[in-house]
């Protein structure tokens, strides 16, 4: 991963050891809940019928949860490996920079429809992080929405979610 | 969600557009989409409905009925539950239409899925879907007397019925057979598409099928197939050679053979509930203009389809008694949610 | 050589310059389509459908199947720049296509996709051509019981062969297993780990998985290496197709192999999607550069490519000659062949050769005039990688958004599609292989509405499995392919056991 001389400056987020756990754990949750779900759907193994609607999720996830109960005690000691870093702060930074504002394009398409959110997550990204010119970014941005929207709404009829703007066009 | 936000605004819009209504008939009558018609099809792609829903947008487009596009889209999760709940919660939404099937009522009893064909506006009846039991033309069973005995005389659960789905309609009426059978019961094993099911019986998987007449219509004709009876209380009205010697019309009622069960699946269209009546007339007339098309006309023939059109009242009451027998089957048959 | 007079026929009816235009037409649409995640060759074909009613239904059919054939070609070229399965059969080809792209090697990639292909194809087609009757009658000995052992074969050769953790390899396999069983059950029709939510009732869609786990998971990878793809600073040369082709014969094995499983998918049917996997899989375990595969292969291209094509085109098969769509496109296809009034079965080689053998005709063709039309686009599509990647990233989030939406039409799929890329980025940070998750989930439910079809049929006897010689050879090369690994490391124990005696 990240050699010596870069992590001297990137200060260190989480290590390997504390995300394996994390995942681990959210494996075990996961095999929890369809544990529960099987349970009640039925998991014995019916004379002329076969296995009910819970038995094979429920085996699966069984195995499911054992693996990651091994994964887990692997993962628990400290060993050197494990105490690497796995993930900086410059590093998630720069995740973030482009995943929360997914997340707001997302949130964003519940209220404005897709093609409007996209211009707009589009072109700030590129004023933002790209250091695009203000005029480029909306070029571009405007032009990437309007092509999608032609594409889909217009030639292949692929209806996506929409908001006033469209609705005022008449879509 | 969107829609729904939207379709606030649109409520507002409708309400308006119904007390105009309500004063001035004649307006009524003038309605016309002024977006894109959405029909949600509650089922895979590639089934009986899916190819009725893409069938009747290719004739609109082709014949020009419309001004708007028609955009077929499917929603098939749940067995249908999605596409039938997306249409309960747009139900200010009059550019939304539904083709449905058997899952209209099954599907609800079967899972539990909150909704009814209340919540939506039947607009119209297109035509009933027939239901014909099918066995191998290489085993013995001439008729359907000579297969239901062949069921009495072995024993339980010998006999194979395949069908499209769990719970539904093809299992509905295998049901239905099951309580003439002196109790010999059927192992129903269901697939996942009406085409899978008719070439599972001709590769001889299963014992005998319940396939609609468009589904295994080219294996009769190839003689891999043998129909024995059809569940209607006619005959049906096409006379046409199918096959070298036989048409539609020959094939026997099930009544006739000794196996009084009668089913037929509800094709039809419905529309989102608060739906005006100017609304609902313009699909009304749009369906009838698309089923005086010689295309349309075809179609029917095709699939031996019962052409039976109903619209208003009539086929409100329709439902309310194919509701009922629906229930009835179901409890009868112990397919109800349990929960 | 009834057919070869027939196929020149049906040349003779498809070498038109009408249908030659058709076929670019459709090819440069198929292409848009495979390219977009939100596009299916579904879309494409139920848009043209109306379009093609006024035409004769040879030229329809042509116009339609070249659509296929683009969207065919497609699919690889969003896996091999962006880690972006287009469509669910190019999930294999990112294993290498993408790390190629990585080392600066894209254009290698694409013109090694096309090409494999384009062979895989030719080689489906003339199954057709010659061997159409015997095939159609094969696929009809295929029940519950052989279904569900191609299923296991799929996951038996795919199996075991991931590096590092076994336990994680379960885990994730088990999650795949565990995300498909949400929703209905086919099999007995009741409501599966929905818990009552609207929005389960559809279950976890492959595609929304795979947008999100690749395509998502990808760019967070590449934004914590800092603002950029690797490899876009790759030179651009002309000469990729010939430094690309003059690799290819020593692969010849490969292709073959990944050719036969395609058709064996195909016409079974399997479908194109499990075909991809078997056919890396198999390749990956058989080949001399098996232990490269990963890292940037050629060989790791060319044999999913060739196995999803030989796939995609021998499905057309059971749809001609038996009436079952082999994919939703087909399905579309399908009833377009009912409107024109052409009705799929088993006469229809028979009362409409005509149309039958102009169809075959133009396969040949129209894969002929695709791989023209993409290898002369590969430099472009390669200089996308050029684009600055402030305006690619957010773009292909919108893509991705787009093809997750389009799945089921609902925004809660979009939201999964974020989820699963953090999940894709946590995974491939931990090492947690990705392949068993995603063949889990794409023939996990159908495997189990197989096995539990059988066990109906068979009233729970699982010897049912081993009841006729077709259905028991596909589970015994299933169980040994499977336990290959244990096997090799059995014969390596003994002669080396061997060894110390002799040397005792």
């Amino acid at each position: 991963m990240s050699s010596n001389e870069e992590a001297e400056e990137d200060r260190p987020l989480v290590s390997y050891r504390t995300l394996d756990i994390a995942v681990a754990i959210f494996f075990l949750i996961v095999a929890a809940i369809v544990i529960t779900d099987s349970l009640r759907l039925g998991i014995s193994w019916k004379p002329n019928e076969g296995p009910q609607p819970g038995l094979f999720p429920f085996y699966i996830v069984v195995a499911m949860g054992i693996a990651s109960l091994v994964n887990l005690a692997q993962a628990l000691p400290h060993t050197p490996a494990g105490e690497k870093t796995a993930t900086t702060i410059p590093g998630i930074k720069r995740m973030a920079a482009i995943f929360v504002p997914a997340v707001l394009f997302v949130l964003a398409t519940n209220y404005i429809g897709i093609y409007v959110s996209a211009a707009v997550y589009i072109g700030a990204f590129m004023v933002f992080f790209g250091k695009f010119p203000v005029w480029q970014a909306l070029a571009v941005s405007l032009g990437i929405a309007i092509v999608n929207f032609m594409m889909f709404e217009v030639w292949f009829l692929v209806p996506l979610p929409k908001g006033p703007l469209e609705a005022a066009l008449g879509y | 969600m969107i829609r729904r936000e939207v379709s606030k605004a649109k409520t507002i819009a409708a309400a308006l557009a119904a007390s105009a209504c309500l004063t001035s008939p004649s307006w009524a009558q003038s309605w016309e989409p002024t977006k894109p018609v959405t029909l949600v099809i509650p089922a895979g792609t590639g089934g009986g409905a899916d190819q009725m829903a893409r069938f009747i947008q290719g004739v609109v487009q082709k014949h020009n009925l419309m001004k708007q596009p028609l955009i077929v889209i499917n929603k098939a999760g749940g067995a249908g539950a999605e596409g039938f709940l997306e249409m309960k919660a747009s139900a200010s939404d009059p550019h939304k239409i539904t083709i449905t099937l058997s899952n209209l009522f099954t599907t609800p009893l079967g899972t539990g899925s909150p909704f009814n064909w209340k919540d939506m506006k039947p607009v119209a009846m297109l035509a009933l879907d027939q239901f014909v039991l099918w066995v191998n033309s290489e085993k013995p069973y001439k008729t359907a007397k000579d297969y239901v005995d062949a069921v009495k005389a072995g024993t339980d659960r010998q006999f194979k019925m395949g069908g499209t789905g769990s719970k539904q309609e093809d299992q509905i009426v295998t049901a239905a057979v099951e309580q003439l059978t002196d109790g010999k019961k059927f192992t129903y094993v269901p697939y996942a598409g009406g085409g899978q099911v008719a070439v599972q019986l001709v590769g001889n998987h299963v014992d005998s099928t319940v396939n609609n007449p468009i589904e295994a219509v080219g294996q009769w004709r190839a003689g891999q197939l043998r129909p024995l009876c059809i569940f209607d209380a006619q005959r049906s009205t096409y006379t046409a050679k199918v096959t070298d010697k036989e048409a539609w019309s020959d094939i026997p009622t099930c009544k006739e053979s000794g196996l009084p069960v009668e089913y037929q699946m509800l094709r039809g269209i419905f529309t989102t509930k608060n739906a005006t009546p100017a609304q609902v007339n313009f699909y009304v007339d749009l369906l009838k203009k698309v089923m005086a098309t010689p295309d349309w006309k075809e179609f029917m023939e095709k699939g031996a389809f019962n052409q039976t059109m109903m619209t208003g009242a009539d086929y409100e009451k329709w439902l309310v008694s194919a509701e009922t027998l629906h229930s009835d089957l179901m409890k009868k048959a112990g397919f109800l949610a349990t929960q | 050589m009834d057919e070869l007079n027939a196929l020149f026929g049906g040349f003779a009816v498809a070498l038109s310059a009408y249908h030659i235009m058709l076929m670019v037409i459709g090819i440069t649409l198929g292409v848009v389509i495979g390219v977009l995640p939100g596009l299916g060759g579904a879309n494409g074909v139920a848009i043209l459908l109306p379009l093609t009613f006024s035409m004769p239904p040879t030229s329809a059919i042509i116009l339609l199947t070249s659509i296929y054939w683009g969207a065919l070609f497609g699919g690889a070229i969003t896996s091999i720049l962006f880690n972006i399965p287009g469509e669910p059969w190019s999930v294999a080809t990112t294993f290498d296509g993408h790390p190629m792209a990585q080392n600066g090697k894209a254009d290698e990639a694409l013109v090694g996709a096309f090409t494999a292909s384009f062979v895989g194809a030719i080689f489906a087609v003339c199954l057709i051509t010659f061997l159409a009757p015997v095939v159609a009658k094969f696929a009809l000995k295929f029940g519950p019981a052989e279904f569900f052992a191609v299923q296991f074969l799929t996951f038996a050769s795919f199996i075991g062969m991931g590096r590092g953790s076994a336990f994680k390899t379960v885990a994730s396999m088990c999650l795949g297993f565990a995300l498909a069983s949400v929703g209905l059950d086919g099999v007995t029709g009741t409501l599966r780990m929905t818990f009552g939510q609207d929005e389960l009732l559809n279950g976890f869609k492959f595609l929304v998985a795979v947008i999100g786990l690749f395509g998502i998971g990808e760019i967070l990878c590449s934004m914590e290496d800092g603002l950029k793809f690797n490899g876009a600073t790759a030179k651009l040369r002309m000469d990729a197709v010939i430094r690309t082709w003059k690799q290819l014969p020593g692969m010849w094995l490969t292709f073959l192999r990944s050719c036969i499983v395609g058709c064996w998918m195909g016409i079974t049917p399997g479908g194109a999607t499990p075909a991809s996997f078997m056919g890396y899989g198999i390749a990956k375990r058989l080949s001399k550069r098996g232990d490269n595969f990963g890292k940037g292969e050629l060989e790791g291209v060319v044999a999913p490519e060739t196995a999803a094509h030989a796939a995609g085109t021998a499905a057309l098969l059971p749809m001609l000659t038996l009436g079952i769509p082999g994919s939703p496109t087909a399905a579309v296809l399908l009833g377009g062949l009912l409107i024109w009034g052409l009705q799929p079965g088993p006469l229809l080689f028979v009362e409409q050769p005509d149309f039958v053998w102009g169809l075959i005709a133009s396969m040949y063709l129209g894969n002929v005039v695709g791989l023209i039309m993409v290898l002369t686009c590969v430099p472009f599509f390669a200089a996308i990688l050029r684009v600055p990647f402030s305006i690619i990233a957010p773009a292909i989030v919108f893509v991705c958004a787009i093809g997750a939406y389009t799945v089921n039409n609902a925004m809660f799929d979009v939201w999964m599609m974020l989820a699963f890329g953090v999940l894709g980025y946590l995974f491939n940070k931990l090492r947690y292989p990705l392949p068993p998750l995603v063949l889990a989930l794409v023939l996990g439910d159908q495997a189990e509405s197989s096995f539990r079809q059988a066990m109906l049929v068979s009233q729970g006897n699982v010897g049912v499995f081993w009841s006729n010689w077709l259905c028991g050879s596909i589970m015994t090369l299933g169980l040994v392919m499977a336990f290959w690994p244990m096997l090799q490391a059995l014969r390596v124990k003994l002669s080396s056991n061997g060894a110390i005696t002799r040397a005792a």
